[in-house]
């Protein structure tokens, strides 16, 4: 069996599948948002039609024109850029420190620490998002707790909102944040924060001046693992949000499950590839530079 | 000096760390409260693990969800193993850069596009060829397959990529065929990350709501879907004690494959670096 052969049959049957189930589906998507829609099973027109003069082809625009015609789409739009945006901001704030102490924490803590940091990720996503509807509502935990306190006389409006939002993000993406980040930063060499201060620097300019710079990889590769997925989120604005937390990934859902209108749906697919293909151009250079 | 905790990162330690589990604490002492209201305490209770234990609905989905992701995890092994083996050996081949973008992308993807494009994939291939015909399990199967083949591949990668190959040259150069190389010594060497994979394609499998809920037919409803039904309805008590045991299955299970793949390589970690404590004072 010859080095070529062997290399052939390692690959063939990865690659065929992720063609098939990965990128063919694309092109097919792209070819559904140009169809118009039709009431039958599936829902949609054919492109290409064979009539009496042979093939002739059907795309429209009119499934594009139509989300630039109504502003529900841009504002869906810009509202996912904006939490998704947002979130990964505070979850920098919060996961950098978070992972600068896990690696200054002592080596017998670090195993446990970083763990716990992990767990989250193993467990459900949904459960860990319904586990804040407890929390927020109306006569939920947090509202009791308060009212109990006398801190407030009336309960609070946490849940249906923006906040609630922001707030459900933070806290299924933030170990998407801090792994990055401790993976760079352990890396760090302490010798060099040795010479900073040795030749003056105090701790926050040794910070700014050396670990910050250094860190820059694991800020970016925890800010577009949490930015990504996040501006497609569903489960979230769905479960958390209200009337004026509309997301694209929602409106997606919903012209797909409610109104069944599959052109469009594709379209928003579509659409919201272009916003995300640039940073997901950056995140797979990281990835590659990570693991090879 | 330097390498000490302040009292800043400390703090910010605990605040994050509460931020994680105080929902997940609250949701577990919530599903042992005798009221039926989630969020008022009227005394311990496990009357709503006796209620979940009756719902016919929940065991069904549940029983549907574990063979999804058993089938699902075990693909995406075997495509992972060969997709990870692949990118960490083979330097240079024709399509190298497309085979790693398509191996990456779908960790990033949006639920939403990769569920909505393979069920508009099934859809096309039926009118197509017959196959599939209509969503079912095996649509699922195929999705999740198609995601978990993306982690268990990174994970594969990484192990490959701190190998110590001379174990394979000496098998070679003592004469046993690549093929059997790769079995006797590769395999068994990678053996960890290849659990950890299944591991992970499994847990992502099981928790996947959107994905699942574009591909799945009228008789595949998984657990994902009926909690994620019912959670739009209100909160569950019965909900709560599902997310329960839930949480103790998977935390039981990543502890125990943790000290099975964490153990080894400590020891080995010890073995090489005899007195990481001495040079860090």
């Amino acid at each position: 069996m010859s080095d070529a052969f062997r290399r052939r049959a390692v690959l063939v049957l990865p690659f065929a599948w992720l063609a098939l189930f990965f990128l063919v589906p694309f092109l097919i998507v792209l070819k559904i948002s140009l169809a118009e829609t039709a009431i039958g099973v599936p829902p949609y027109t054919p492109l290409l039609d064979r009539g009496d003069g042979g093939w002739s082809l059907h795309t429209t625009l009119a499934n594009y024109q139509f989300l630039f015609s109504d502003s529900l789409y841009l504002r869906a739009y810009l509202n996912a850029i904006k939490f998704a945006g947002v979130s990964t901001l505070v979850c920098l704030l919060l996961g950098y420190p978070m992972a600068y102490g896990i690696v200054r924490a002592p080596r017998a803590w670090r195993g446990l620490l970083l763990l716990l940091v992990i767990l989250p990720f193993w467990t459900s996503f949904l459960i860990r998002v319904y586990a804040w509807i407890g929390l927020l509502k109306g006569n939920g935990v947090i509202n009791n707790l308060l009212l109990a306190t006398g801190l407030i006389h009336e309960p609070l409006a946490l849940l249906n909102n923006a906040f609630a939002v922001y707030l459900g993000i933070v806290y299924s993406y933030l170990p998407f944040m801090v792994l990055p980040l401790y993976a760079q930063l352990e890396k760090l060499d302490p010798a060099l924060l040795e010479a900073a201060a040795d030749l003056g620097c105090r701790p926050w300019q040794a910070f700014g001046r050396v670990t910050l710079p250094l860190s820059l990889p694991g800020i970016a590769a925890g800010a577009l693992l949490v930015f990504i997925p996040a501006v497609g989120e569903f489960v979230i604005p769905d479960l958390l949000g209200g009337p004026d937390t509309l997301m694209i990934g929602k409106v997606l859902w919903d012209e797909f499950f409610t109104n069944r209108d599959w052109p469009v749906a594709s379209a928003v697919a579509v659409a919201m590839l272009v916003l995300l293909l640039v940073p997901m151009g950056f995140a797979r250079r990281l990835l590659r530079d990570e693991t090879a | 000096m330097i390498n000490r905790l302040s009292p800043f990162l400390a703090v910010m330690l605990a605040v994050g760390y509460v931020f994680l589990y105080g929902p997940i604490a609250s949701l577990i002492l919530y599903s042992f409260n005798a009221s039926r209201l989630v969020t008022v305490w009227a005394g311990f209770s496990t009357h709503w693990y006796v209620e979940l234990a009756h719902n016919e609905a929940i065991r069904r989905a549940a029983l549907v969800s574990i063979e999804i992701a058993v089938s699902a995890a075990s693909g995406a092994l075997v495509l992972g193993t060969l997709a990870g083996f692949a990118l960490q050996r083979y330097r240079r081949f024709r399509g190298r850069a497309l085979f790693g973008t398509l191996v990456t992308a779908p960790l990033v993807m949006p639920e939403v596009i990769t569920g909505l494009s393979l069920l508009l994939l099934f859809v096309a291939l039926e009118q197509a060829l017959g196959w599939p015909a209509g969503r079912s399990m095996l649509t699922i199967i195929i999705a999740h397959v198609t995601l978990g083949t993306a982690y268990v591949a990174v994970v594969v990668e990484a192990r490959l990529a701190a190998f110590d190959r001379s174990l394979e040259e000496a098998a070679l150069d003592l004469g046993a065929r690549p093929m059997k190389v790769f079995f006797v010594i590769t395999l068994p060497l990678i053996a960890p990350a290849l659990l950890a994979g299944w591991l992970l394609a499994f847990t992502l499998s099981l928790d996947d709501l959107v994905i699942a809920s574009f591909t799945s037919g009228p008789s595949s409803t998984t657990l994902p879907m009926v909690i994620f039904s019912s959670v739009r309805l209100g909160v569950s008590p019965q909900i709560n004690a599902l997310a329960t045991l839930f949480l103790a299955t998977v935390t039981v299970t990543v502890l125990i494959a943790g000290r099975l793949i964490g153990g080894p390589a400590r020891r080995r970690e010890k073995a090489r670096a005899p007195a990481p404590a001495a040079q860090e004072s």
